[in-house]
């Protein structure tokens, strides 16, 4: 056995001596310096991303069990950035609030487990790891959720999160035993070639991606989403939102393109219903919100919908335009999300008339968050149009001329809910408005990166080519 | 294998195994009687897992391990979700559903 073969889990092997060095860290360090982990953690991420460029090889390890291509790193690159970025606004609240009741560490550990769980996840080659991956991705989040231990609603959150998605990976498992039932295999590419529509294999399959969808938040699997964010601290609500849901959509995207393409005239139907109540039931909920956090959990529902529309054409060009739009969907919602916890943190205040006249006082902070709805909303100038623009290209380029009609009407309708905001922080007067208050470092540059991101995947075009390229095997 | 239980039969009680815990998580009013809902979910499909693995591809060990590996989850799920749960009855007194619902809608 050559040891080398392992540096295929590079980036899995990194990341768990990060949790281990930061455990060794939070013996070593005397209380009083407490805070110098958050530099400490947040230094050992930002070099395990930058070293996450570098160095690609494919190959499977244990049998198969674990996978990696170039699309598979490129997937947790995307995740490294977001979660960088979810650091950086995350920091000052650790520094101020976290630490002080002296569980920082305890943070970046569950934090880093949850997206280790992710990688696990995501080059899973049988259902097995996927399993483990999955789970190891939500219970750290279920027990981040819950932080703030003398909150009542941060373990209201907690605990709506875990019941819930202990019944999605429960009605999962149901689901992987049907398959394994048909198939006899939990290797996905034993699978492939014995799969076939019987009855028992569409009940596992329906089972199995409810699970997922779960995670996702799509339509009948939302309820958990609005309270969980609400009640979680903001910066888990961020990761929840971003990342747990980017890693979804891309083991979702793997499984449904190479696994259950036999099945592909089931889940077509499936997922073209689902599109529809998802987009809706996202946008009629967010018209309604009055607090920042819930509103953004809807709008992030109903991109969830958006989301599924690149999925459905079950081509190349569909799922290129899915992960571009999640990526752009990464950016923006992180720099609302940031925006939102920068003054939740000054001032403690998450409702939505709070932002009245926020341009009058905070103008930078104010054209950041207009930057991001507009990229939510899909406004030209700024990424999350062209996002949006590809996706409805793809499925049109299906003829789902209908669902694309449904999906701009929705769009156009997110459009009113996005420009509320936008409305209270430059037209609205307020007596009393937010003071005027200066950022610290970290998050000033957790916002200028989201920025810059949402600027520069509008305008650089070869980002996507490449996205293109990396999905070839899809089109077989 | 078990002599003259057919693997229909036990498939069957599997299946409403899962449906009792499907049902018992929508339907109870108690925080642990939810939990213990969803490990009836997880206990059936393991289950399964064991059964299938057992009765159909009894050459390679693949389900036994994969029942395994969901007993050990399932635990750490459990320890989890009681750990949050006790930390909301100290700030609440209660286990009850209808006194954690303060988000709605």
């Amino acid at each position: 056995m050559d040891i080398s073969n392992f540096l295929l889990m590079r980036q899995e092997i990194m990341l768990l001596s990060i949790v281990l060095l930061l455990i060794i860290a939070e013996i070593f360090i005397p209380n009083d310096k407490k805070s110098s982990i958050v530099h400490f953690a947040i230094f050992l991420f930002g070099i395990h991303t930058i070293l996450g460029f570098v160095g690609l090889s494919e190959g499977s390890l244990f049998g198969g069990s674990f996978q990696t291509t170039k699309l598979v790193y490129f997937f947790k690159n995307v995740l490294n950035v977001g979660v960088l970025i979810v650091l950086l606004q995350s920091a000052d609240w650790i520094q101020e609030k976290v630490v002080k009741e002296n569980k920082g560490s305890e943070f970046f550990i569950l934090l880093f487990s949850s997206l280790l769980g992710m990688y696990f996840m995501i080059s899973a080659g049988d259902f097995l790891m996927f399993y483990i991956g999955l789970e190891l991705g939500t219970l750290p989040v279920a027990a981040l959720a819950a932080y703030e231990t003398s909150k009542r609603i941060s373990s209201e959150s907690g605990i709506k999160f875990i019941l819930s998605a202990a019944l999605a990976s429960g009605a999962a498992l149901f689901g992987v035993s049907l398959l394994y039932a048909t198939s006899g295999s939990i290797f996905f590419a034993d699978i492939i070639p014995t799969i076939t529509a019987s009855n028992l294999t569409i009940l596992g399959f329906v089972l199995f991606f409810s699970g997922l969808a779960f995670k996702i938040s799509i339509v009948p699997f939302h309820f958990w989403t609005a309270d969980v964010y609400e009640g979680a601290p903001i910066s888990v609500s961020s990761y929840l939102s971003v990342i747990s849901k980017g890693a979804a959509v891309f083991i979702l995207m793997i499984l449904l393109f190479t696994v259950l393409k036999p099945l592909m005239y089931i889940w077509e139907n499936m997922i073209y219903g689902l599109t529809i109540a998802t987009m809706l039931i996202g946008n009629l909920f967010a018209l309604r919100q009055q607090n920042m956090k819930r509103f953004l959990a809807f709008s992030s529902i109903a991109q969830a919908g958006f989301i599924l529309l690149g999925i459905i054409s079950g081509t190349q060009l569909g799922a290129t335009t899915a992960i571009y739009f999640v990526l752009v969907y990464i950016f923006s919602n992180l720099a609302a999300f940031g925006v939102v916890q920068a003054i939740s943190l000054k001032t403690g205040k998450e409702n939505m008339d709070d932002y009245n006249g926020l341009y009058r006082t905070n103008p930078k902070l104010s054209l950041v968050m207009m930057l991001a709805l507009f990229s939510l909303a899909g406004i030209p100038p700024v990424a999350g149009f062209f996002g949006k623009f590809f996706l409805f290209t793809s499925a049109a380029s299906e003829g789902y001329y209908l669902l694309v009609f449904i999906a701009a009407a929705n769009a156009t309708v997110s459009l009113y809910y996005y420009l509320l905001v936008v409305r209270a922080m430059f037209i609205r007067k307020n007596e009393h408005p937010i003071p005027f208050f200066n950022s610290k470092i970290y998050m000033r540059l957790g916002l200028i990166v989201s920025v810059i991101g949402i600027l520069v995947l509008g305008l650089y075009s070869p980002l996507y080519d490449y996205i293109f390229e990396l999905n070839g095997f899809l089109n077989q | 294998m078990i002599l003259g239980v057919s693997i229909y039969e036990i498939l069957t009680l599997t299946s409403i195994l899962f449906f009792i815990g499907v049902y018992g998580f929508i339907t109870r009013t108690n925080l642990i009687s939810m939990l213990i809902s969803v490990e009836l979910i997880l206990n059936s499909s393991v289950v399964n897992f064991v059964v299938i693995n057992k009765y159909l591809f009894p050459e390679v060990l693949q389900g036994v391990f994969f029942s395994v590996f969901i007993i050990a989850v399932a635990a750490a799920e459990t320890a989890l979700a009681i750990a949050i749960i006790i930390n909301l009855y100290r700030l609440i007194s209660s286990v009850e559903v209808k006194d954690t619902e303060v988000m709605k809608y």
